[in-house]
């Protein structure tokens, strides 16, 4: 075909969420609301975060912010589970929390009219949920159920087979569903002590966004979450550093009945706060997501046909989140498609990428940033990246620019910094081989 | 529906393309889908997968966008595309910024007429999509879901996975695939469904001069053999590795087209929660179902989900049941049996039936916000019933009645008209 004649695509900034169209409060008790109108939508969108995360996890209890944050709708001092579900259930919307090493997010979605509601129920559960044991058990033997089918999937048990390389010393090498024993002993009191310690509105962030009028947002949440009383300011938990793999490390696991294996490969990488993460960002888009998930994609599943997925990924957070490559792959082709991968590592790190490359990259995550922003969940989850990781509420605004401006010797600099060919850790679950 | 929704627009070009228009003008993005009235339902044994695995090659180039250059073309300009085959039908989007859609409609139109099929690319393939075929059979789930399949279809060709069989994967041939290309990948036999930022006039302009020229193919009907009746209980038990044991328990049930499949679907709602049909949207908690209550809460398993599909045969309506590993399969079926004859017995509250009316709408909306789940719905709705199916889904469903929900659950959810299927594990096995 003729070749395309290459221009970055032309976004219209002001259609892009920034100052102007984003409303920014911080309540009396330490809540920062964020609220942007879209009344092109009949729902509405509430998402954030508490800083309340695995981390916090006494030793020994890991899965204990995991399983406060899953009881939470579970019983308040007023309501049954029962009553807050149906509170949620019957007007068709969802409020759902999830817990991470740092925080505790949570989702919601509705009907426009319903918005005051939901942030009743939020603040309801977050301020006075009760745990009653008998939720806390059932909850538990969920809990015990879902860890039982990730000791059997090859894909959870490659990842955790990493982190327990990669993060040695470290926080991030727990993970935060906890372990079988460990979930088995925690009681509803420790539950309630972990919820009355730490759970807090300061450093809560709440983005609302969908047709509602923003103050009308404001005036809700003043009501609902504003009602929380402060409780102090959280202590600060430090990362302890990070010490970086010193030679090649590997791990293999084996489990019976399965036919693939899940191949996963590389370091830790960049924090959201490293000045050079966006060329990570971009760096690792050549590597593992373009078009058909970039280099990695082309080698190991369009050239050599040994898998059918094969990408990488980068995922810095507060801390040193990791920097994988990732391949679902036969048995037999372990360790060609770990060579495969290899090679394109050291690749990635020995040389610049070509000036297509990184210009077709730069034109894709710039031209896709109306798509990314189309949705309320979409334009909620990038206000809340924003305010999270102090970017200015003019970034996504910026970020065409910034990412235009990455240079090929950047991400050969930041590539060099986090990806060291002699230094991976690799992990791999699957069949044993000789079955 | 959003509140800028406007101009719709319905036709069918000369060579027997449909095409449906909308425009939506919340921001600058365009999403482009083509429908093709072709997946696994097509296909018999010895050419299972087929489906799938022309979809695969879909992406491997034609003389004009070679593979490699194809999906440069899309994500260079920060599109985003993809493909689905289903039981139906095989669908391709890609959602574009507004000013390159003509990408996107040039692409699709030469690889509806002009792929290449290259043997080498076949062959790399072969292995991909046997790799994903073992990335399923790693999941219990998969394995149990496809046993009970192939067991509710006796004859019908919905008895068989999307993914096609193994034995298959390995033998289809490359001229296969391409006679499976040719026969299906025209025109006639296909819904062009674009949704976004444009006029629908001028986009109907574009339209006919990129697809228009493309040559006519008169369409084959293809009637499926349908199902005999299931007269009697059909049970699946399969043994495996792990602690966690599963249930699956398929009903036959209507077509997307039949009077009783809304109120199935409200009554499969009351039973194990409400789900939407869009399979891009996400659902809603079913904590207050009655199924939930009675078996998570009753304290015998770890969760329950209900699922019903849009299909142009009658399919099923599937409930799957995952254990605690403490508790036997055999008491979760009592407690599903005890809860349908229930339903059997007492006709549901009126405010039960307002509440799945009012969660059902609000899923609705939810699945129909973006310009790509627009054209989506567009398309979708033509592949087993037509655009109307769509238009008045709201009214239809405000019109069920409790009687009407008790007339279905007499006629669908009786033992002789299911499979069930128990995944036990090892420890369960041996504990006889």
């Amino acid at each position: 075909m003729a070749k395309v004649p290459f221009v970055f695509p032309m976004l219209d900034t002001k259609a892009i969420p920034g100052p102007e169209s984003i409303k920014r409060w911080e309540l009396a008790n330490g809540i920062t609301v964020l609220a942007r109108e879209n009344f092109a939508s009949p729902s509405v969108v509430i998402s954030g975060y508490l800083p309340v995360g695995s981390m916090l996890d006494e030793p020994g209890s890991a899965g204990c912010a995991h399983l406060t944050a899953q009881g939470l709708m579970r019983g308040t001092a007023q309501k049954s589970a029962q009553e807050i579900f149906e509170s949620i259930e019957s007007i068709g919307a969802r409020i759902s929390f999830s817990t991470g090493v740092h925080s505790t997010a949570f989702l919601a979605k509705g009907l426009v009219d319903d918005l005051e509601l939901l942030l009743a129920v939020i603040e309801e559960v977050l301020s006075s949920a009760s745990f009653p044991k008998v939720e806390i058990e059932r909850l538990k033997a969920q809990q015990l159920t879902a860890l039982a089918i990730r000791a059997q999937d090859t894909s959870a048990q490659a990842h955790l087979a990493f982190d327990e390389l990669v993060y040695r010393d470290h926080p991030y090498r727990l993970p935060s569903d906890g372990y079988t024993e460990s979930v088995q002993a925690l009681m509803a009191a420790d539950i309630r002590k972990f919820h009355r310690t730490h759970y807090r509105p300061s450093g809560m962030v709440l983005s609302i966004v969908g047709g509602v009028d923003a103050d009308q947002a404001l005036a809700n949440t003043e009501k609902t979450l504003g009602a929380w009383s402060p409780g102090g300011t959280l202590k600060d938990f430090p990362l302890p550093p990070l010490k970086p793999l010193q030679k090649e490390v590997r791990r293999s696991i084996r489990l019976e009945g399965k036919q693939q294996s899940d191949l996963v490969v590389g370091a830790a990488g960049p924090s959201r706060f490293d000045p050079e993460y966006l060329s990570a960002a971009l760096g690792n888009h050549i590597l593992g997501r373009f078009g058909m998930m970039g280099r990695i994609g082309e080698s190991v599943r369009e050239t050599a046909g040994l898998a059918y997925y094969a990408y990488s990924t980068v995922s810095g957070g507060l801390g040193p989140g990791p920097w994988q490559i990732i391949a679902g792959i036969n048995p037999v082709n372990e360790d060609r498609a770990l060579n495969l991968i290899k090679a394109e590592i050291k690749r990635f790190v020995s040389a610049q990428v070509s000036k297509d490359e990184i210009r077709e990259s730069q034109a894709n995550i710039i031209g896709r940033l109306p798509l990314q922003l189309e949705s309320n969940e979409g334009v909620a989850g990038a206000i809340t990246h924003m305010e999270r990781y102090q970017l200015g509420l003019d970034y996504y605004q910026r970020y065409p620019s910034l990412i235009a401006e990455i240079s090929r010797d950047q991400i050969l600099h930041i590539a060099q910094r986090f990806l060291d060919p002699e230094r991976l850790a690799i992990a791999v679950a699957g069949p044993d081989r000789n079955e | 529906m959003t509140k800028n929704a406007a101009a719709y627009l319905s036709t069918r070009l000369r060579n027997g393309l449909q095409v449906r228009l909308k425009e939506i003008h919340t921001a600058p993005l365009i999403s482009s889908w083509i429908w093709y009235r072709v997946g696994s339902r097509n296909e018999l044994p010895g050419s299972t997968g087929i489906s799938h695995w022309v979809e695969h090659m879909q992406f491997k180039g034609t003389p004009d966008h070679p593979g490699g250059i194809l999906d440069r073309v899309v994500s260079r300009v920060g599109g985003v595309w993809n493909a689905f085959t289903w039981l139906d039908w095989t669908a391709y989007y890609e959602t574009m910024p507004a000013d390159r859609i003509d990408i996107a409609l040039n692409l699709e139109a030469d690889r509806m007429v002009n792929s290449l099929f290259e043997t080498k690319e076949v062959e790399s393939e072969r292995t991909v999509i046997i790799s994903e075929r073992q990335g399923h059979e790693n999941e219990p789930t998969f394995r149990l879901a496809e046993e009970v399949q192939a067991a509710a279809f006796r004859v019908n060709s919905y008895h068989h996975e999307v993914i096609g069989d193994m034995v298959d994967l390995r033998t289809i041939s490359r001229d296969d695939l391409f006679n499976h290309y040719r026969k299906h990948y025209h025109p006639s036999n296909a819904v062009l469904a674009i949704a976004g930022d444009f006029t629908a006039s001028s986009m109907l302009k574009q339209v006919r001069e990129i697809f228009g020229g493309l040559p006519k193919v008169d369409p084959q009907n293809f009637e499926a053999r349908p199902e005999p009746e299931q007269l009697g209980e059909r049970c699946v038990d399969l043994h495996g590795p792990g602690e966690t044991s599963y249930i699956k328990v398929a009903y036959h049930a209507p077509p997307a087209r039949h009077e009783d499949f809304l109120p199935l679907a409200v009554l499969g709602s009351v039973l194990a929660g409400a789900s939407s049909f869009n399979f891009f949207s996400g659902g809603i908690s079913n904590r207050t179902s009655r199924l939930y209550r009675a078996l998570v809460e009753g304290e015998i398993a770890a969760s329950v989900q209900g699922g019903l599909a849009a299909t142009i045969d009658p399919y099923l309506y599937t409930l799957h049941i995952t254990m605690r590993p403490d508790r036997k399969p055999e008491h979760a079926i009592e407690i599903v049996d005890r809860e349908i004859d229930r339903l059997l017995e007492t006709k549901i509250k009126q405010e039960e039936l307002k509440k799945a009316i009012k969660q059902a709408r609000a899923l609705f909306a939810y699945s129909s916000e973006s310009v790509t789940n627009q054209g989506f719905w567009m398309g979708f709705s033509e592949m087993f019933a037509d655009d109307s199916w769509f238009e008045t889904y709201l009214d239809r469903l405000s019109q069920i009645t409790p009687q009407q929900i008790r007339e279905v659950a007499e006629r669908y959810l009786r033992k002789t008209n299911r499979v069930l299927g128990i995944y036990r594990h090892a420890k369960d096995t041996n504990r006889g």
